[in-house]
């Protein structure tokens, strides 16, 4: 060896591996404004689609004049209902086993619907022409408060199924209901409550709101009449169900389909779901033979291609005296508006709310979601979390708020009590999940010792006596909230959507200059797969990060996958990555043996080649076998070095953290100021810190939209309110608290690298954190719950009625 | 197809001379998007909250979705595109929001850097307090923030010559 000779720090530092903090490759040209996402892309003879919607939240339809529209110069087509069901689109299935309508069928069922598209030559001459769109409606009574809905005397939504007492999660009691779900032990709860020392309930309202990503929902779809196949360019989370979707609605065989998801900005759950649009433009472009392209305003993108949350929930906890919680009892009556278009599992209607007890032992528990239908938009996405995550966390990290008052504990202390334990693990829960891996105590410990929790209840103590005697008007709240989130779906034993069993893949080709390709069946939106994944990769193999592209999103070349959403990118697909490595690692392992003339045992790995046991100036690197791989394989096997892996997960990951954030709440005004904001976050093996906390300080600043303003809500008449960036709580840089941000690694015992996701873990307990702080603060004067989002006002009436401004 | 009356405008972008014809009603983002194909600056809502659009015109940070094309007759305009030297080297904006991890789906950056370009003229070394009231008109839903600030102050400290810190986290 000369001195020129890489040192085995330097060979591990050039690859860029697993554990560094490589700057992203995405970055490059994201920074020169050379991002493509779908409005960029443009077509020779392009067409605009723009939707006539509804001003009413409840009308029939009586008639549609699109005669004056169509007669401006420049419009070339309006579609409505009657086209549509030409073709059998006027309605669509949803992924929650509903039908929606894709435009107006007969009435239209919440404001803003869709009830005809008009196609003209310019994005102008749409927005003009919807204008000249008559629509004739008459009005019928809204349905807004979903605990009117299984009222006797309720209005009929859904004139289609109202007869049908079967839905497709078993049996509707009313013609607005759409189902009960039920899990757990009933009887053996009812027992633990009749028994219990001490019994809260409270019912929790996690409002309705809305993803919003910086990029709203957009399509251009182009079909080739000659060839009779379509490409879709779309702000797609999961192209290949789209392909899938596009396929069984179109009759077009899914190989004519070439769906593509460029870059995407942003998607938070948005990005799941087929939207009208999407449809809208496919249609267009097949009636006119021209490329037709969708891009919905801020506005519609509020109001109507999905939203989240929306549930309310009734909690009730049981409890000795000296607080060992002994069960738990949750009913959920879930608002999914006009249409159940959920983004779940499709045997999940409620998602994976049954992870309600969080963190704790709880030994029998029982919940019930009962879903229905009201005048208001559809959806019920999974906003940054896993299906239904963030409401089941939401609901047990205020219940146990509620029971340490009513016991007189410190709440850090309940849930220290009744943490599952570090030698419980894996840990089956009451509700039918089995945890994977967790140190709950210690991550908890290591949050309060970073804040310094004593000093700080010390402090609150203090202040709240100085507000007693009238010396501050300010309240200081503490909130802590423990999380543990499911993710990684999942399992093909219990995950599906529309059938389709939730695995996902990665293909790896290594070219025989040593260089890579990785194609995988997830589509970033921002979380820097391209820099990610490479590095999984060229931990595996040897390969530098530099030299391996990943590319996503094109589904003519990516392997079969489910897509990215409910953080299931590395849970799933990096295990793909993974197994795909390994494949190829054992094969270039056979040719190092054929080249360096030993058996296959007597190789070990070291960073980037094969060495002989005991000699490791005898080795080949990856770079050498990736040559001879192609050009002179051993006699008898086959050249190339890729393989491709199909990666169905054992079980669903279990990330976990533990928050804590100190808020000062002005009574006067209803402000609540963010002094300090700590998360400690255990996702597992950590493939890149940097991008893990870029995803922490992400998630945690929407949790804080979410608790503290952002929402989604309806007058009496079915109006949407709020659905501009006039009223829609986003935090500027201004508002936007400083993050703290800590760790602890707990791998998953049955992930192969042992990662567990980590992007949505910020928002499932980010927003129980903030609404805790606020709650805690009037706690000591008797209030239980305060509901979100705690924006001033309702603050400030929080304190009217606690007769703080006397 | 429009039946408006078209009028010409002529400006600058990126210290390239532009003249094309109009409807008087298009905006300065359609002209800057669609006419000149520079698809750098996005539109991410209607009601000028958001700065995806936003661009530098006479040395100031408009929104170019508030604007009609028109009204920017005889201007100098920057975009994104116009930032990195004409050799490719990277603008220190452009390298400290790469450095610092200040930007995931890149739909706000181009808005971003350009607000943030003005800023430092106006204020070549701001503190922590003054950039974030500084990019106040640019929304973010990725990052939170802080590694803006962060990218921003990089920039900043490399611009003034001093050393610079080494990354996130």
């Amino acid at each position: 060896m000369n001195d020129m000779t890489p040192t085995r720090e330097q060979r591990e530092a050039q690859l860029q591996g697993m554990g560094c903090k490589r700057k992203r490759v995405e970055d490059i040209r994201f920074t020169q404004g050379k991002g493509n996402y779908v409005d960029d892309i443009k077509l020779p003879g392009m067409l605009y689609g723009d939707f006539v919607r509804s001003s009413h939240a409840h009308a029939r339809i009586k008639g549609i004049d699109a005669s004056k529209a169509l007669a401006l110069p420049g419009v070339i087509a309006v579609l409505t209902a009657e086209e549509l069901k030409g073709l059998n689109l006027a309605w669509m299935p949803t992924l929650a086993g509903d039908m929606q309508m894709v435009l107006a069928d007969g009435k239209v069922l919440f404001q803003n619907q869709e009830v005809a598209f008009v196609v003209a030559e310019d994005r102008y001459t749409a927005a003009d022409a919807i204008e000249l769109v008559e629509v004739e409606y008459e009005e019928l009574p809204v349905l807004v408060d979903p605990w009117k809905a299984m009222a006797p005397d309720a209005p009929v939504l859904r004139e289609d199924i109202k007869d049908k007492t079967e839905g497709a999660h078993g049996r509707r009691e009313h013609y607005n209901h759409i189902f009960k779900w039920q899990v757990g032990d009933r009887p053996g709860t009812d027992e633990a409550f009749a028994r219990a020392d001490v019994t809260i309930k409270e019912t929790f309202y996690y409002h309705r709101t809305h993803p919003c990503p910086l990029e709203t929902c957009a399509a251009l779809a182009s079909f080739d009449k000659v060839k009779g196949e379509l490409t879709l360019w779309g702000t797609f989370q999961a192209p290949h169900v789209v392909r899938t979707v596009a396929s069984l609605l179109s009759k077009i065989p899914e190989s004519k389909i070439h769906v593509i998801a460029p870059d995407i900005g942003g998607g938070f759950g948005n990005k799941v779901g087929v939207y009208p649009g999407y449809v809208c433009a496919i249609v267009a472009s097949i009636v006119t033979g021209r490329p037709v392209k969708w891009v919905e305003d801020r506005m519609e993108n509020l109001s109507t291609t999905s939203f989240a949350r929306d549930y309310h929930m009734t909690t009730e906890l049981a409890a000795t005296k000296d607080g060992r919680i002994t069960a738990m009892r949750v009913h959920v009556l879930a608002d999914h508006g006009a249409f159940d278009a959920c983004a779940d599992p499709s045997k999940w209607p409620a998602g994976f709310m049954n992870i309600c007890t969080g963190s704790y032992d709880i030994p029998v528990a029982h919940l019930t979601v009962d879903g229905v239908y009201t005048n208001k938009a559809p959806g019920g996405v999974a906003y940054r979390c896993s299906f239904r995550v963030t409401e089941a966390v939401y609901a047990i990290e205020r219940a146990i708020e509620v029971l340490a008052q009513k016991l007189g504990m410190d709440s850090v202390d309940l849930r220290m009590k009744n943490f599952i334990r570090r030698e419980q693990f894996p840990y089956q829960s009451a509700l039918g999940w089995e945890y994977d891996s967790g140190d709950y105590y210690m991550a908890m410990q290591k949050a309060l010792d970073a804040v310094g929790y004593k000093e700080l209840r010390a402090e609150q103590a203090r202040k709240r006596e100085a507000f007693k005697r009238g010396e501050t008007r300010e309240l200081m709240g503490i909130g802590v909230s423990f999380f543990t989130e499911i993710v990684g779906a999942g399992p093909s034993k219990n995950c599906d959507i529309l059938g389709v069993a939730m695995f996902d893949s990665c293909e790896i080709r290594v070219h025989p200059t040593g260089s890579a390709i990785a194609r995988m069946g997830t589509k970033t939106q921002g979380q820097g797969h391209e820099t990610t994944y490479a590095q999984i990769i060229a931990t595996e193999i040897g390969i530098p990060a530099d030299d391996i592209m990943v590319e996503e999103g094109n589904t003519d070349t990516a392997p079969y996958g489910l897509g990215t959403y409910g953080s299931r990118s590395t849970p799933v697909a990096g295990a793909a990555i993974a197994m795909a490595a390994r494949k190829i690692k054992a094969k270039a392992q056979m040719i190092a043996a054929y080249l360096l003339e030993v058996h296959e045992d007597d190789l070990e790995w070291d960073v980037d080649r094969f060495q002989v046991k005991g000699l490791p100036e005898k080795f080949k690197t990856m770079k050498d076998i990736a040559w001879v791989a192609y050009n002179a394989p051993p006699p008898g096997m086959e050249p190339g070095l890729e393989a491709v892996s199909y990666y169905d997960p054992p079980n669903m990951t279990y990330p976990f953290g533990a928050y804590i954030c100190v808020m000062d709440i002005d009574v006067d005004t209803g402000v609540a100021k963010t002094r300090r904001f700590y998360a400690l976050d255990d996702c597992g093996t950590r493939i890149n810190p940097m991008i893990i906390e870029g995803q922490v300080h992400g998630g945690l600043t929407e949790a804080f939209a979410v608790a503290m303003g952002q929402e989604i809500d309806y007058d009496e008449a079915g109006n949407v309110k709020g659905a501009s960036f006039m009223d829609f709580f986003l935090p500027t840089a201004v508002e936007t608290p400083y993050w703290e941000t800590d760790y602890t690694v707990t791998p998953s015992p049955h992930h192969p690298i042992g990662a567990k996701g980590v992007g949505e873990s910020p928002h499932v307990g980010g927003v129980p954190c903030f609404s805790n702080a606020v709650n805690d603060a009037f706690a000591f004067l008797g209030s239980t719950h305060i509901q979100m989002p705690h924006d001033p006002w309702r603050i400030w009436k929080a304190a009217e009625r606690l007769g703080l401004h006397q | 197809m429009s039946t408006i009356e078209q009028v010409p405008v002529t400006v600058t972008v990126n210290g390239k001379k532009y003249q094309r014809f109009v409807d008087p009603r298009m905006l300065l983002i359609h002209f800057i998007r669609e006419e000149l194909n520079l698809t750098g600056a996005h539109i991410g809502c209607d009601t000028s909250h958001c700065g995806a659009c936003t661009v530098e015109m006479n040395g100031m940070s408009v929104k170019s979705c508030t604007m009609f094309a028109v009204q920017a007759d005889g201007a100098s305009i920057t975009t994104i595109e116009g930032m990195a030297a004409p050799d490719g080297t990277l603008h220190a904006l452009q390298e400290g929001f790469r450095m610092m991890h200040g930007l995931q789906c890149g739909y706000c950056t181009p808005g971003m850097i350009m607000r943030a370009h003005v800023l430092l003229k106006e204020n070549p070394d701001p503190t922590e307090e003054e950039i974030r009231s500084g990019i106040a008109g640019n929304l973010c839903r990725c990052t939170g923030y802080q590694n803006i600030v962060k990218a921003i102050q990089y920039a900043a400290a490399k611009l003034n010559g001093r050393t610079v810190q080494e990354a996130a986290e």
